[in-house]
This record gives C-alpha cells, structure tokens and sequence, in this order.
C-alpha cells in the first residue's frame, strides 16, 4: 500500500480517533490551546490597537514594533523560553501568543481608522462621548476589518500551534512529531492532513462570518 | 560564556547562514517571477480571476509545516529534502503576493491605459513601461511582506531535519544551548531586515519619483 493510501486508511480507522492520545483528543487539545492563545492575543492587542486607530496617534510605532514582533522567528522563541520554563504548555502559549498579537492589532487599528471621519464627526456632534463613539460607531463599522485580523491570527495560531509538541505539550504535533521521530509516513501524512483540514475549515467559518457581518444594515457596501 | 561560544562555532553559523539564504532567496525571486504573470493572466481572465485569486490566497490559510510533510508525496521528493521547502515557500509567497499584484495591475486608471495607446504602444510595450511601473510600489509593499515571512518560515523545516537557522533552535534546546537560540533569532532577526532594507533601496532606485512625496504616484 502507498503512503497517501496507508494514512487514508489510517484516517478512516476509528481506532485512531479514539482514547487519550487519539487523534479526536488531540484535535480538541489543538483547538483548546488555539482558541486560549487568541483570546490571550486580543486581551493584548484589541484595547491597544482601538486606542491608536481611535486616537489616530501611535500609528508608526505600533507598525514598527509589530514589524519586529514579526520578524522573531516563532520556532526560536518557543525554544528559548521553553529552556527557561521546562516542557510544557507556558513557552508555546508565549510563542503563540506573539505570533497572534500583531495581526490582531493591525486589524484593530485599521478597523477603527477606516471608519469615515466624517461619521464619527456626526456622532460626536450628535453629543456622543469618546467612548460612545468608539464603542458605539467606530468598532461595529470596523468589524470586518477587526475580524479579518483576527482571523489571520487564529489560522497563523492553528499553523503554528504544531510546535508545541515540540517542547512537550499536546496537539495535533504531538503525533506529527511521533510519526516524524519513528519514521512513520502515513501517521505524519495523517496529522498533516488534519491540521491542513482544520485550518482550511476555521479560514471558510471566518470567511463566512465576515460576509455575514458584511449584510448587516449599515455595513453593507463597507470595506 | 555566550561570545565565546559565538566565537567557537562561527564556522558553523556561517554554513547555516549560506543554507538559510539558500532557501529563501530563489524562493522570494520565484515568488516574484511567478505572480506577476499569474496575475496578469487572472486580470485577462475575467471570469477566472476570483478563483485565481482566492484559490491562491486559500493556500495562505494552509500550515506550513503539515505541507513541507504533505508536498513530498506530490513531488516525489524525500521529506528532508530541501526542495520541498522553497516549493512551499514560494506557494505561501504566492498566496500573499498575487492578490496584490493583480489589484495593483487592476487599479492602473483606464485613461492612462487608453492615453499609453493612443501614443503609440503595443500592448507589451505598455505593460512594461505603464502598468508595471505604476504597479510598483505595491508589488514592492508585497515582496517586501513576502521576504520577511519567507526568511522566517525557513526555520520551522528544522524541526524535519532540514539545515537552515533554525537547526541553531532545534540544536539549541535538545542540548540546552542558550546562546546557539539567541544568535539562531538574531542572525534570522537581521537577515530578514537587511532583506527589507535592500528592497526599500531597490524600489527607490527603480522608482525615483516616489521619493517625491506621499501618494504622488498614485
């Protein structure tokens, strides 16, 4: 039997999926450690990134320092914190986490900016305060773009995520790495393509969100 | 302690240093070569550019460690194999470069386009001395982003066993090494900003007239 046949047959063994160190366990610790290094991401990145696109101040710095941020390769920073804190789930959910926070920032800011001036002039006219304008006009106009970051950052996440396996923790890498280690091509092929459909199917539910979002009344025709 | 082990195994960073680049930059100028015609092909195309386009950006959203595994099987190549990675570089290039290659070739304004015939240039002739001069800087704004993320990808094959900076964190942490993971991020670190800061200098030699201000050439 040839590999890609061997994890298709793999795949469709439901002894596979099951038990502790089953791949349907290993999916849901995948998405668990996902769905914590986002939320943690965007605790960071929302509030700042409303400032800066709110404010219109801070721009530069906030592209300069994200533009750094980026350039850390997420594989050297997991591996150097996790020398500091041991195997386990705290160095990946660091690397995770700044991965995450620049492409929800950028969305953020970029949202909250490309709110027409001259409606958030007639909100403020209208007696808003700041933050009424902001919570009221500014994030529900910026929604898609907002989301849109979010959405780079979770697929970014989901990605990358693989790594944490690396040093110790569970996922989707966990049997990646085992098939890699024992040279165990269908197993390696199988986790593969479990992380691929999982990213490709988190990308369709954002996508879909964000067209359904783009029906609302009064974002109809926006960015 | 760290400088003396810089010091030591300077030979060694070099090697994967020549490595690193080895893979990336055929990978950034194939990007570069194979957008700009599947772009243009996906403008031609009406009909087929939305597929063409989100079909490439589609691949964006796939992990790039499960297709440096997943590309073996398609290529026929081993997955330790150095081809398997600038191959799925480029596809992450090209997911990231053609949407906006083909917006900026779109957003050329019809009256220039119809001015640039009207004196006397072929449809060729045209392409290369109107649209992609006037596409440039955002074919440029999209290498640039294209360059950064390739150089820093090109880590993540370590974990397969494949040479590149990245062997300095795999290395680094199974033998406990702090300083071979600093210099691993730094040296990428730097890499990826020399990179950046060649395009920049680049653009602004074949572009002179964007140096003239914000937006003028727009």
């Amino acid at each position: 039997m040839n590999q890609p046949a061997a994890a298709l047959h793999l795949l469709l063994d439901p002894a596979t999926w099951s038990g502790p160190a089953g791949l349907g366990a290993r999916v849901l610790e995948h998405l668990q450690y996902s769905l914590l290094a986002v939320l943690l991401a965007a605790c960071v990145a929302l509030p700042i990134g409303f400032a800066v696109g709110h404010f219109r101040r801070g721009r530069n710095l906030v592209v300069a320092a994200s533009g750094t941020v980026r350039a850390l390769p997420t594989l050297g920073l997991l591996t150097l914190v996790a020398l500091f804190t041991g195997l386990g789930l705290l160095a990946p959910m660091v690397a995770l986490v700044v991965l995450a926070v620049p492409s929800v920032l950028a969305g953020a800011y970029s949202g909250v900016e490309s709110v027409d001036e001259n409606v958030v002039d007639a909100a403020r006219a209208q007696g808003m305060s700041r933050w009424q304008v902001l919570v009221t006009v500014q994030i529900p106009l910026g929604l898609p773009l907002i989301l849109g970051g979010i959405r780079l950052a979770s697929l970014q996440v989901v990605g990358t995520a693989i790594l944490a396996a690396y040093v110790g923790a569970g996922g989707l890498g966990a049997p990646l790495f085992l098939g890699l280690r024992t040279y165990d091509y269908p197993l390696l092929l199988a986790a593969s393509a479990v992380v691929i459909v999982l990213a490709l199917v988190l990308d369709l539910a954002f996508g879909t969100a964000q067209r359904l979002l783009r029906r609302l009344p009064g974002l109809r025709g926006g960015t | 302690m760290s400088v003396d082990w810089i010091l030591e195994n300077r030979a060694h960073l070099l090697t994967l240093t020549v490595s690193h680049l080895g893979l990336s930059l055929p990978a950034i100028a194939a990007v570069l070569v194979l957008s700009v015609p599947v772009a243009v092909l996906a403008n031609r195309l009406r009909p087929l550019r939305g597929v063409i386009v989100s079909g490439t950006g589609l691949l964006y959203a796939v992990p790039s460690l499960p297709l440096f595994i997943v590309l073996p099987v398609l290529l026929g190549t081993g997955v330790r194999d150095a081809v398997n990675v600038v191959v799925a570089l480029v596809l992450f290039g090209m997911a990231l470069m053609v949407r906006s290659v083909a917006d900026a070739l779109d957003s050329v304004p019809a009256e220039v386009r119809l001015a640039a015939t009207a004196q006397g240039h072929s449809a060729w002739g045209r392409f290369w001395t109107v649209d992609l001069p006037l596409a440039g800087p955002a074919l440029l704004a999209g290498l640039r982003v294209v360059s950064v993320s390739t150089i820093s990808l090109v880590t993540v094959s370590a974990v397969l066993g494949v040479q590149s900076l990245g062997s300095l964190f795999t290395d680094g942490f199974q033998r406990g090494i702090i300083p071979s993971i600093v210099s691993g991020v730094v040296i990428t670190a730097a890499l990826a900003l020399a990179a950046d800061l060649f395009l920049m200098a680049l653009g602004r030699a074949l572009m002179p007239w964007q140096r003239t201000g914000r937006g003028s050439a727009s």
